[in-house]
């Protein structure tokens, strides 16, 4: 009797939910390195769906680019980067398991309760669901010009920083000769 | 032009020269010549900006103020009061006008000046940011509508003059005096802090236009007039550290450690005029008690400094001296009310004496060549004393020195007998007003005295016979980029550039831009009507002039029968008059003075601080351990020997128990005793006194060694396991300490549940 | 109570999401207190991240009919996006000083 009424809406949104979280617990359980990687993606994946329920397209295929398409290719270009030197296996270790489990259950359970007792103020949802990107390109045009250009200087800075921390090491030698 | 252009000009005319800073500080090493020519033209073109805002000021909107706000911080509503927040914000009127393009000016100037006098130094590069940062600093003062910028911008300033007057910081003299004069003005400037807070806390914005508006609809700090009187008087401690004015004036000669154009920039026409500035911002919320205060304070300093000034000997003294005292004479003229004339006297004394010590510098300058070719070490290149003839071999530095003495000393068709009559016209009206006739008594002398030692420092250092013939072949002009600014602030210590009228200001465009302000404070406690007070100026305008001139004539023949025609013996003089002499050479002894009181005054008070910790505190403890020590010594000695004494102790501590046994029996029988309660008590008794006798008499020694003994073993080792436990802690591991600041969020959370 | 909760279940709302984000966040603090290795750390950061932009669309979904919560999750992902490049670069650094990227064993500030 109750199943019928589900829809696929709901459905899919758990669908979601699940590749979500399993995904995640994945990237954290896994005792191999490009595996969790990989299960990132999936993660970042499940995520950006979720965005979608939540009227977010805009954010969503944000999320598919930027994380997707760039953080994770980094982050796997520096799992590859750095295992490649220390040894052959790249598994990683693990330590404090029992405080950090009843740690993280403790917060997590914490903020569970709290969404699910807390009697949360809900508008009614307006019925004509509009694409956001028009909307956030005007707001960041005016209301948030000033926060989006200091993001731009502030990956340009982290872009030149990085480059400069990176390759540091190799420099050494070379800088005591001009300085 | 609209007045938001002129709002952006400005902007562009304050933060150009933190740009400067900005690439200097960094980059000076990388650009060539070390940037100079990128600072001086960044400079110049800021002082185009300024003047095209002063003419279109003059112009277009000369009865408006110009002003924006921007709300920074919004505390909303806080406990149900008005709203809180902080403004800042952009003023330009006319004040503002004069005082960008005169700052602009100078720096300009002393930029282009800087580049031949500071050829070759250590830290050029740096010295020429500093200049940058400083003219930024001056430019937040100038154009700032709140305390709260000004505050911020004062600090700079502070800075920025620390920097630079410990530009040579190698030599001990100089970082000494950088310090003196940032911890001298710290004094003044924990005043103004304070004067600041009551003004906030009273009208909770830190807008000048939003304080006066409140005391003029009738808010006082505090709630009562003497407080913004105090007020009043607080925010010009600031003025009195900034300005050197008497208390705190013994930094700015100290000052003159820096490099000579720093000296001509900020401390004779920029910076030290900020704190005058500052009273003309605030002229309008001074009540009449508070501007008693600054009048006095700014004679007795012009007085103080003038009469110290006749006996220095080293050029650049003397001229800090006289930058003192004319300070104390704006000073003076704001606190009498004659607002236009001292604000005046900022901007002609800002030329002239800007070139003075440009020109001293100039001198310097070649002393110091002429010096380092003779090999002559041990000369200072600047004693006046060393000095002499050098009129036909600088002939450009004299004249134009000579027209910057004119000036000062207050001879006619100059810019300084505009500004100096319009003051001492002021004070004249005031002591007839008021009768405070002392006033103008101290600043006629000091016109007087001003004029005597500024021919005194001319003719010393320019005519008759140089001190060293060998030397003076030596001395030769300095280059153009030093020469054309000394050309420059001479011509602009003619008259002919504030009004046409040689022998009075009133007429000209500067009396009819700066009006004085409304007084916000309730006529009660203003000093005097605006109306009342420019009637009574006018009316002593004529006499006050002649005197003036004549003063000025006294002071410069006194000057020449001394110094030149020598019909008055200097030295036989001051032996005669040896024990003045000495008080001037030594500066009054201020320095000896704080010396004596706020230095050794907080070394004897730590020495009694330190005797009472010693003596008292260390006594009663050690005294304590003493007592205790002879008590079981004594007890363990006749315990041993079994002497008489032994036995009269044991006899009284058997005693002594017996009663306290009996004490504690009494004390916990009940008021309604049954034979139980009897007894339970005579219990507690017996066990008391057995206690206490067996402590008398085996436990002395016997206490000592086990309990005692066994206490301190204990927290000894409960420490050291301890310790050895927070050691498994400290593992020096990211995580972990992750893990105990989560631990610590998770207890919040309970906590605040 | 039971019927409650399959009501619940039924009706994906503000809560639902909130919920998993939790658990995502829980998931990545578990990650950043265990693993050694510095990579997976900054993984757990960027899980830490995304909790937080759910939450923040969430309530810009739910509570408020503003676009606002969207623009502070952009700004999050960019601002993930220029710390994952410095960490990166970062670790690599420490790669080449320590010869380890495992946290625990980097616990001098100069070699």
């Amino acid at each position: 009797m109750m199943r019928e009424s589900i829809d696929v809406y709901t459905v899919l949104f758990y669908f979601f939910v699940s590749i979500t979280l399993v995904s995640a617990c994945v990237v954290v359980f896994s005792r191999h390195i490009v595996r969790s990687a990989f299960a990132l993606l999936f993660t970042f994946f499940g995520v950006a769906a979720l965005y979608v329920y939540l009227f977010a397209d805009f954010l969503a295929i944000t999320q598919l680019l930027v994380y997707v398409g760039g953080i994770l290719v980094l982050i796997l270009f520096g799992v590859m980067l750095t295992n490649k030197q220390i040894n052959v296996d790249i598994k990683t270790g693990t330590l404090h398991i029992v405080p950090a489990i009843i740690l993280a259950a403790a917060i997590g359970g914490t903020l569970v309760g709290i969404a699910w007792s807390n009697p949360w103020m809900v508008l009614p949802t307006s019925s004509s669901v509009k694409t956001t990107a028009p909307q956030i390109g005007e707001l960041l045009l005016t209301t948030y010009l000033l926060p989006f250009e200091v993001a731009s200087m502030v990956l340009m800075v982290a872009l030149v920083g990085a480059v400069v921390i990176a390759r540091r090491e190799k420099n050494k030698k070379e800088t005591t000769r001009d300085s | 032009m609209t007045p938001d252009t002129l709002i952006l000009l400005s902007l562009f005319v304050w933060f150009l020269p933190l740009g400067n800073f900005v690439l200097l500080i960094f980059f000076h090493r990388r650009i060539p010549r070390n940037g100079d020519w990128i600072a001086t033209s960044v400079v110049f073109g800021t002082l185009v900006l300024a003047s095209i805002i002063l003419v279109s000021k003059f112009m277009l909107y000369q009865a408006d103020i110009i002003q924006t706000n921007v709300r920074w911080i919004d505390f909303k509503v806080l406990h149900g009061g008005s709203p809180l927040g902080v403004e800042l914000g952009i003023l330009i009127d006319n004040v503002a006008a004069i005082m960008l393009t005169v700052v602009t000016l100078v720096s300009a100037l002393v930029h282009l000046f800087s580049i031949g006098y500071m050829r070759g130094d250590v830290r050029y590069g740096r010295y020429f940011a500093y200049l940058g940062l400083f003219t930024f600093s001056m430019q937040g003062i100038v154009l700032t509508n709140n305390f709260f910028l000004l505050y911020v911008a004062w600090e700079l300033v502070g800075l920025s003059s620390y920097l630079l007057i410990g530009h040579w910081f190698e030599k001990q003299s100089a970082s000494d005096a950088a310090k003196k004069a940032f911890v001298v003005n710290r004094f003044g400037d924990v005043g103004m802090f304070l004067g600041i807070l009551i003004l906030y806390a009273t009208f909770h914005s830190f807008r000048f236009d939003v304080v006066f508006n409140g005391i003029r609809s009738g808010i006082f700090p505090g709630g009562s007039e003497p407080w913004l009187t105090i007020a009043g008087v607080l925010i010009f401690c600031g003025a009195i550290g900034k300005s050197a004015q008497f208390p705190l004036h013994v930094w700015l000669p100290d000052a003159m450690e820096g490099p000579t154009p720093v000296s001509a920039l900020i401390h004779a026409a920029t910076m030290v005029a900020a704190g005058v500035y500052m009273v003309t911002r605030t002229f309008a919320m001074m009540t009449g008690d508070a501007l008693l205060v600054i009048a006095y304070t700014g004679a007795f300093t012009a007085f103080l400094a003038a009469t110290i000034a006749v006996v220095q000997t080293d050029i650049k003294k003397v001229l800090a001296y006289s930058t003192v005292s004319q300070l104390g004479y704006m000073i003076m003229g704001l606190g009498v009310g004659a607002y236009t004339a001292g604000f005046f006297h900022l901007t002609t004394h800002a030329m002239f004496k800007a070139g003075l010590f440009l020109g001293a510098g100039s001198v310097i300058h070649a002393m110091h060549y002429a010096l380092h070719h003779q090999g002559d070490h041990h000369t200072d290149p600047q004693d006046i004393r060393t000095m002499g003839g050098l009129k036909e071999k600088m002939p450009i530095t004299f004249w134009t020195f000579f027209i910057y003495t004119l000036a000062i000393s207050g001879v006619p068709f100059t810019s300084g007998f505009l500004s100096k009559d319009e003051i001492l016209a002021g004070t004249w009206a005031f002591a007839q007003l008021t009768g405070h006739t002392l006033i103008p008594i101290v600043a006629f002398s000091v016109a007087g005295l001003t004029a005597f030692y500024m021919f005194r420092l001319l003719i010393l250092t320019f005519l008759g016979n140089h001190a060293d013939d060998n030397r003076i072949q030596y001395i030769h002009e300095s280059p153009h980029v030093m020469t054309i600014p000394l050309i420059v602030f001479a011509t602009l210590s003619f008259f002919i550039f504030y009004s046409f009228n040689p022998f009075s200001a009133a007429g000209g465009w500067f009396a009819q831009l700066v009006k004085p302000p409304d007084f916000v404070v309730p006529s009660a406690m203003a000093a005097t009507s605006p109306a009342l007070f420019a009637e009574t100026v006018h009316n002593v305008h004529l006499p006050a002039m002649l005197l003036s001139i004549l003063v000025a004539g006294l002071g410069i023949l006194g000057a020449f029968t001394t110094y030149y025609w020598k019909k008055i013996d200097a030295n036989a003089l001051a032996q005669k008059l040896a024990p003045i002499y000495k008080v001037l050479l030594n500066k009054w002894y201020i320095d000896e003075i704080y010396e004596y009181v706020v230095v050794n005054g907080t070394k004897r008070v730590s020495t009694i601080l330190a005797w009472i910790d010693n003596t008292i505190v260390d006594g009663i403890v050690n005294g304590v351990a003493k007592l205790t020590v002879i008590l079981t010594h004594g007890v363990r000695h006749t315990w041993t020997t079994r002497s008489i004494p032994a036995l009269l102790y044991i006899v009284a501590s058997a005693l002594l128990s017996l009663y306290l046994g009996w004490e504690a029996m009494l004390t916990t029988l009940p008021e309604t005793s049954s034979p139980m309660t009897v007894i339970q008590s005579g219990i507690v008794g017996v066990v008391v006194s057995a206690l206490s006798f067996f402590l008398f008499y085996g436990g002395v020694g016997g206490f000592d060694a086990k309990i005692v003994d066994g206490l301190v073993n204990f927290v000894a080792t409960l420490s050291g396991v301890l310790g050895l436990l927070l050691r498994r802690i400290q593992t020096g591991k990211v995580q972990t300490y992750i893990l105990w600041a989560l631990i610590g969020v998770v207890v919040l959370f309970i906590w605040f549940r | 109570m039971i019927v409650d909760v399959l009501t619940w279940l039924q009706q994906p709302g503000l809560s639902h999401f909130l919920i998993v984000s939790a658990i995502v966040f829980a998931l990545g603090l578990y990650a950043i207190l265990t693993r050694k290795n510095a990579i997976m750390v900054l993984m757990g950061i960027e899980l830490i991240l995304n909790a937080a932009n759910i939450n923040f669309l969430a309530f810009s979904r739910y509570s408020t009919h503003s676009l606002d919560g969207h623009i502070v999750a952009l700004f999050v992902i960019i601002l993930a996006a220029a710390e994952v490049a410095i960490g990166l670069a970062i670790v690599l650094n420490i790669v080449q000083n320590f010869n380890t990227a495992n946290v625990d064993e980097i616990d001098r500030l100069k070699e």
